[in-house]
């Protein structure tokens, strides 16, 4: 083989590994990519039932049922809309009523949010960035600067 | 007082930083070897002072002062002993000081050991050591100062984050550190093989043992956060895919390319700007790694610092270091000279596959972790990027790896042959296909992929193994001849074969736990029973109980499988009083098959519990796998030709220029 064909195999196959990633990704992104959004959010928006999203916003104080089994029913608030959402599993250790909580899963055509994965971080004053984004821009953000600290 | 030390101490290591970047520079410049010679004493100096200021901290946790602010954040007198000592660096100020210190561990052992280096390179290695040392000082003095006092100082600290207070965890900061600022050296060698222009074998003997060192740190720092995430988040699962995993997997995925392509200029001089390039690429990654982790950016446990201040800093220093190389490679990278030549069937050609299939899976684990924050600066839509997108993108890019990772030794430099490569590793396939097709016939349920995935991970093994026994030539000769080459065979070779295996050892845990691992959850009151996977566990009900620093509520389960009792399951919830924060410990049961893995959930309102139960088949492997993994890396390290190898031909051809005039 010549200089030339060893660096066009080369080539050749690097080009061949990239494409194939570029379609990876490309195919992957249309499919497992989950959007975050607020019950306002979700109340404003069109969202189609089945569709995953992550749903964000505080848990509301008292509406935390447990019903038969584990199936827990709760709902989550931004202070202007509130989503009721239901879940069944063992619940974070920090989850709480009043504080923040992200939860995965679909609208179903109830209206209700069922989430298969709740997510609640490992802190007393955590709440997630993005609910506390989503406050403060909606003007109702009242903790100090502690929010965001995890240790 | 022993405060302001420490204080003191870091601010002195910012000067002699700041020394040790630029006098070599200037030394450099104007052809001053004495001014060059600075930098080696300037890097141990740094070393010590800012070991001053990390005992300094240490001993400000371990008594418990309460007067200096971060301790008091951060620690408790209540915590035991351990938890005290980790609790260093289980924090931003602290973990960023242990960052630091590890630098300029780095920076002290190339000048205590580096005496048979080129005067000239070694100079320009540590005047960039320094700088990279100096941007961070700088960083801990203006926005991260852990010495600050607490006025007036209070009686008790707020305690550590619970879930940091585990064995695994106070290691895990240690070794991750040391696998990212390792790499460092590899940025430093390079950047100075840029400055100089010039490039040989020497150098990549020079680099190559401190980014195997750094290597087999980060494998096992990452083992370590994966090992805690399994027991202790309770979830059961040992990757997340996790924006912060990611972090840490990205400048490994690189890292071994490096580690890989070295080799290829050990050996025949060629990939050289590859090879450089790599070299920046990776550190690059670890200073990403420690930005995406360290500015609050990300949601997690790690996000300790939310000051925008500290993250613009990193920003900056990311910008300053990896703008800096990467002009730099583009400026002088053409100077360096192409090495040898070869053919795309050959060590060298397989060593590029590995290259680029591993920068390649690198990128799409990149394109996963940044495009959500990319998306949000831009438009402001929030997403996530979950396990889906990182499965369908990296598994398909390294599956091939995989598959090639068996031929690479077996090849010749320069020029190999492919049928011979295959045939001798003939054996190994009909073992590795045997195993998956008597899987894929007895496995009554699980994706029909998954034995193949088994079967990927023996092939992996046997490959290694078949390397082995053909240098040793095995079957050819007579037992007391193999058994004299399988003493001489260099250790490298043993480090190769066993990194490769504990690769195989990996894989094969990481497919059965993930197609085979079954999942119960349930409410389950006192007396019940519950049946997952062979195993019956009764429930024998729930009790308190104290323990140093925490009060907790221990369910207990009774295993039997068969009729026969197996072992006690005790899942616990605690709750800590200091920190007012909860944490779930698992019930674990480990057996050759797999893990038997218990969690305790709320109380339900008629008495019962709510159980997550699972058994995860194999997957101590994965962590064994990592295990073995690091000691390849060890017994490849301990080589005499890598140790000593370099210096020697290096005064060799010192003694041959001066007998020459």
């Amino acid at each position: 083989m010549t200089r030339k064909q060893r660096r066009g195999v080369l080539i050749g196959g690097c080009l061949a590994v990239l494409g194939m990633a570029v379609g990876l990704v490309l195919f992957a992104m249309r499919d497992s990519i989950v959007f975050f959004y607020s019950p306002s959010e979700v109340t404003q928006m069109q969202i189609a039932p089945g569709q995953r999203f992550r749903l964000g916003g505080l848990v509301e104080t008292g509406s935390v049922v447990r019903d038969e089994g584990t199936t827990i029913r709760f709902a989550v608030t931004d202070k202007a809309k509130t989503l009721p959402v239901t879940y069944t599993g063992v619940l974070p250790d920090l989850f709480r009523e009043g504080q923040g909580v992200v939860a995965e899963g679909t609208l179903e055509p109830d209206g209700v949010f069922h989430a298969d994965n709740v997510l609640a971080k490992h802190d007393e004053n955590y709440m997630p960035p993005e609910v506390a984004k989503k406050l403060k821009a909606e003007g109702l953000w009242r903790g100090g600067g502690e929010a965001g600290s995890v240790n | 007082m022993i405060a302001e030390t420490g204080h003191y101490a870091l601010i002195l290591a910012l000067g002699v930083a700041i020394v040790q970047t630029l006098l070599p520079l200037l030394g450099a410049r104007f052809r001053d070897p004495q001014l060059a010679a600075v930098a080696a004493p300037a890097a141990q100096m740094q070393f010590v002072l800012v070991a001053i200021a990390f005992i300094a901290l240490m001993t400000a946790y371990v008594t418990s002062d309460f007067s200096v602010e971060n301790v008091w954040r951060n620690s408790h007198s209540s915590k035991p002993l351990l938890y005290k000592i980790s609790g260093v660096w289980g924090n931003h100020e602290g973990s960023m000081i242990l960052w630091v210190l590890i630098l300029t561990l780095f920076g002290a052992a190339v000048a205590t050991f580096g005496s048979n280096l080129p005067r000239q390179l070694k100079a320009n290695v540590l005047a960039v050591q320094g700088s990279i040392g100096a941007a961070f000082l700088l960083f801990i003095i203006t926005t991260s100062n852990p010495f600050t006092r607490l006025v007036p100082a209070q009686f008790d600290g707020q305690g550590l984050n619970p879930v940091l207070q585990d064995p695994a965890l106070a290691f895990h900061p240690p070794f991750l550190y040391t696998g990212y600022v390792g790499f460092s050296m590899a940025f430093s060698f390079a950047v100075a093989a840029l400055i100089e222009g010039r490039i040989d074998a020497a150098w990549a003997r020079w680099v190559r043992p401190w980014t195997l060192a750094a290597w087999m740190c980060l494998t096992l720092g990452i083992a370590m956060g994966s090992w805690w995430a399994y027991y202790e988040l309770g979830w059961g699962g040992f990757w997340f895919w996790d924006p912060v995993e990611n972090a840490s997997f990205m400048p490994w995925l690189a890292g071994t390319a490096l580690l890989h392509s070295a080799l290829v200029m050990e050996k025949r001089e060629a990939l050289k700007v590859w090879t450089i390039l790599l070299a920046i690429i990776t550190f690059s990654l670890s200073l990403m790694g420690t930005f995406l982790v360290r500015s609050g950016v990300l949601t997690s446990v790690h996000a300790f610092a939310v000051d925008p201040a500290r993250g613009i800093f990193i920003l900056a220093i990311m910008g300053v270091f990896i703008g800096g190389a990467l002009t730099l490679f583009a400026w002088r990278a053409p100077l360096l000279q192409q090495g040898g030549l070869f053919a795309p069937i050959s060590r060298e050609g397989a060593l590029v596959f590995n290259n680029l299939l591993l920068t390649t899976a690198c990128a799409a684990v990149f394109v996963g972790t940044l495009y959500p924050l990319a998306l949000e600066a831009l438009t402001g839509d929030k997403i996530s990027v979950g396990p889906p997108f990182f499965n369908l993108t990296f598994a398909p890019l390294i599956v091939p790896l995989l598959i090639a990772v068996p031929f690479g030794p077996l090849l010749a430099w320069k020029r190999g042959d492919l049928l011979a490569a295959a045939q001798r590793l003939m054996a190994a396939a009909c073992v590795a296909l045997a195993a998956a097709i008597l899987l894929l016939a007895f496995s009554r349920r699980g994706p029909w992929l998954a034995p193949l995935g088994i079967g990927l991970g023996i092939w992996l093994i046997m490959g290694a193994l078949t390397e082995i026994t053909y240098r040793v030539k095995l079957l050819q000769s007579a037992p007391a001849e193999a058994w004299r080459r399988l003493r001489n065979l260099p250790r490298a070779a043993y480090g190769t074969a066993l990194a490769h295996s504990g690769l195989g050892l990996a894989v094969i845990g990481i497919v059965a736990t993930t197609a085979w691992r079954s999942e119960a959850i349930l409410a389950m009151k006192p007396g019940e029973t519950a049946d997952i996977a062979g195993y019956t566990l009764a429930f024998k009900g729930v009790a308190p109980r104290q323990g140093p620093n925490y009060r907790e509520r221990v369910a207990l389960f009774e295993v039997t499988r068969g009729g026969e009792a197996v072992t006690e399951l005790t899942p616990s919830k605690r709750e800590f009083n200091v920190e007012r924060s909860a944490t779930t410990e698992a019930g674990i049961h480990v057996s050759w098959r797999g893990d038997l893995y218990a969690v305790l959930g709320d109380q339900l309102k008629d008495g019962a519990y709510s159980v997550r139960l699972y058994f995860n088949p194999l997957v101590r492997l994965i962590w064994l796998g990592a295990l073995v993994m690091f000691f390849g890396g060890a017994v490849s390290l301990s080589d005499r030709r890598l140790r000593v190898g370099a210096p020697k031909r290096a005064q060799a051809k010192v003694a041959q220029a001066a007998a020459g005039k």
